[in-house]
């Protein structure tokens, strides 16, 4: 089996679990209210589940990186090195715009989660332009 | 670092596609190393060098 085919199983394998991780979150968020009338246990359990999927889904990230060249890993490694200065810059003085009362708002790790996302692909998609 | 990839590949009538499955990395790496953006690994250089039958420094020039 080919590099190529070996990276594109990898990724099919890290998009599904990453679905099933959303999916799980979700079921964490809403399934307290909506579909188990607030059962602590139940919620607990679906947090369980939730937890080990994330763990999956980390694993099969390992495993995606493990199958990559080396200009790749050093395009995500960039990448990554990026994202985790800037989340870490931009997360704290979001923390302080709320905590000093600049803005009115409560700091939502969602905003920081969503930041992220965009930050990693941004700067994946800048350093492949940049080796191309 | 300079090589000599292009023109090696070019006398074999290679594409990077072929030279990158033969090597075992992408395409986007093989392009990258021929315009010298990116210096491969050693052991990537060596497996390039014994892919042209040449000792690496015939293939690879390392310069300050």
């Amino acid at each position: 089996m080919n590099s190529k085919t070996t990276r594109n199983q990898n990724q099919t394998r890290l998009a599904i679990w990453t679905l099933a991780w959303t999916a799980s979150t979700a079921l964490v968020a809403f399934g307290p209210k909506f579909l188990w009338n607030e059962t602590t246990g139940l919620t607990l359990l679906a947090l369980l589940l939730n937890v080990g999927i994330g763990i999956g889904m980390i694993l099969a990230n390992r495993r995606l990186f493990e199958g990559l060249d080396e200009l790749e890993r050093k395009i995500h490694l960039e990448a990554l090195a990026l994202t985790m200065g800037l989340t870490l810059i931009v997360g704290i003085a979001y923390s302080l715009l709320d905590s000093t009362n600049i803005i009115p708002w409560d700091a939502e790790i969602s905003y920081l989660v969503i930041f992220m996302g965009l930050c990693y692909l941004t700067a994946v998609i800048l350093n492949q332009k940049r080796y191309r | 670092m300079k090589n000599r990839i292009r023109v090696l590949r070019a006398e074999k009538q290679w594409t990077q596609e072929d030279l990158a499955s033969e090597v075992g990395v992408s395409r986007q790496t093989i392009n990258a190393i021929e315009k010298e953006k990116f210096d491969p690994s050693l052991p990537t250089a060596f497996r390039i060098a014994r892919l042209f039958d040449l000792p690496i420094e015939k293939v690879f020039e390392y310069e300050d």
